[in-house]
């Protein structure tokens, strides 16, 4: 019986913080508005979050152009196929992992950040002091943040990919010694704008959304106390990413159903 | 660091986003390929378009002269009407013919143009009248299918009758 009585509180615990995640999503999206009318706020955000993670995107884009290339080289060149490499890598990079990628490294880079900032804040009782002084801490303070997520992240994820494409194309074509005109026209002649640039671009929005929402939620909900918020940032990592990668299989499915 | 510089370095940000989605649509992509302003669109009615889908290349001679822009069904006569755009530098006499042909044995399917001889060349809007079909495998082989069948019972109906 108390067993039964533990499913059941564990049941409703979980549907009521799905329910007062989603009341705080919208609660964020509501106060959206009014910080679009303070966008200097935004800008300082777009630069800590934006700005500040290009250098760990670009490496990290580099770094999986340069291997994917010379892997699919290997597994390419046994079939005489060598010059699809670019288009192998270009699709790879534009529909699964610029976006899914960018997500993970935003997610450690930028949503962690994000958390023990807003943690500590609420751990200090700013949060309750703005709202002592009928500032609404939603608009001036968690709405910027969410905004530059949203803005930063596709930015990121097409300079990820674009420098991975690059990548690629220094090992492929100046490396190994792949044709390159073949490189570039086999790319340009099967990849779409819009189905795959665009989706990818799409799908790093909503990853955008997704990595800042965790963050921002984690970090307002969290415990005041120094564990409460390094549980509140590891609960980030480990939540988006999940969300990222399970969300991303549903955005493929839906967006790629037809070859 | 200024309000000044902050603003700049995110400004710097946003372009060089903005690059790098140029870079993906014009040089990884095919943004460049589609010549929107320089093009004018042909009709081209086939009984059967296979698998031929919009924005596949329009070829004469190997060489990629279009894409083709949209392909609706003809509610009069059951027809696939295909229309092409082609890219205004190329001209192609009124009676050339189109073909669906298919790229290697398993690869994409497209329109091939097949000059004519006729002094007027086609203008914007022309329909070519001379259509060839896409090649469908299975149609292929049940004819051959349908035709050995045809011969067996042709060669079995004299023997029956000699017996």
């Amino acid at each position: 019986m108390t067993m039964l009585a533990a499913l059941g509180a564990r049941t409703l615990d979980l549907f009521r913080s799905f329910g007062h995640a989603a009341f705080f999503f919208f609660d964020l999206l509501r106060a959206v508005p009014a910080s679009l009318r303070r966008f200097g706020l935004v800008v300082v955000q777009i630069h800590a979050i934006g700005n500040r993670s290009l250098i760990i995107i670009l490496a990290s884009g580099l770094a999986v152009g340069f291997v994917l290339a010379l892997q699919m080289y290997y597994a390419l060149v046994t079939y005489g196929a060598a010059e699809s490499l670019g288009l192998i890598v270009n699709l790879a990079l534009v529909r699964e992992l610029g976006p899914v990628v960018t997500g993970l490294l935003f997610a450690g880079r930028a949503g962690t950040s994000l958390t023990a900032e807003i943690g500590l804040m609420k751990a200090g009782e700013q949060l309750a002091a703005m709202e002592m002084m009928a500032i609404d801490p939603k608009e001036r303070v968690l709405a910027p943040r969410f905004l530059a997520g949203m803005v930063s992240m596709p930015i990121l994820a097409i300079l990820f990919s674009a420098i991975g494409i690059l990548g690629a194309y220094v090992v492929a074509v100046l490396l190994i010694g792949v044709d390159q005109g073949n490189f570039w026209s086999i790319m340009q002649s099967r990849v779409d704008v819009w189905r795959d640039v665009g989706n990818g671009i799409v799908k790093s929005a909503v990853f955008g959304v997704i990595c800042s929402f965790v963050a921002l939620y984690q970090g307002h909900e969290t415990d005041a106390t120094p564990e409460g918020v390094a549980y509140a940032t590891t609960r980030t990592v480990v939540m988006s990413s999940l969300a990222i990668l399970g969300m991303d299989f549903i955005l493929t499915a839906l967006m790629f159903s037809t070859p | 660091m200024g309000k000044k510089g902050i603003e700049t370095l995110v400004g710097l940000f946003v372009l060089l986003g903005i690059v790098g989605l140029v870079f993906l649509a014009l040089k990884a992509a095919n943004l460049a390929s589609f010549g929107g302003g320089d093009s004018y669109p042909l009709v081209a009615k086939f009984d059967n378009i296979g698998g031929l889908k919009v924005r596949a290349p329009v070829r004469s001679a190997g060489v990629t002269v279009g894409r083709v822009a949209s392909i609706t069904l003809d509610a009069k006569t059951y027809q696939g009407v295909v229309r092409l755009e082609l890219d205004r530098g190329v001209q192609f006499p009124k009676d050339s013919s189109a073909r669906i042909l298919t790229a290697g044995l398993l690869g994409d399917q497209y329109v091939g143009l097949e000059p004519g001889a006729d002094e007027k060349n086609l203008a914007s809007g022309d329909t070519i009248t001379q259509t060839q079909s896409a090649v469908v495998l299975e149609s292929l082989i049940s004819q051959f299918l349908f035709n050995k069948a045809a011969d067996a019972g042709t060669s079995a109906a004299p023997a029956g009758a000699k017996k």
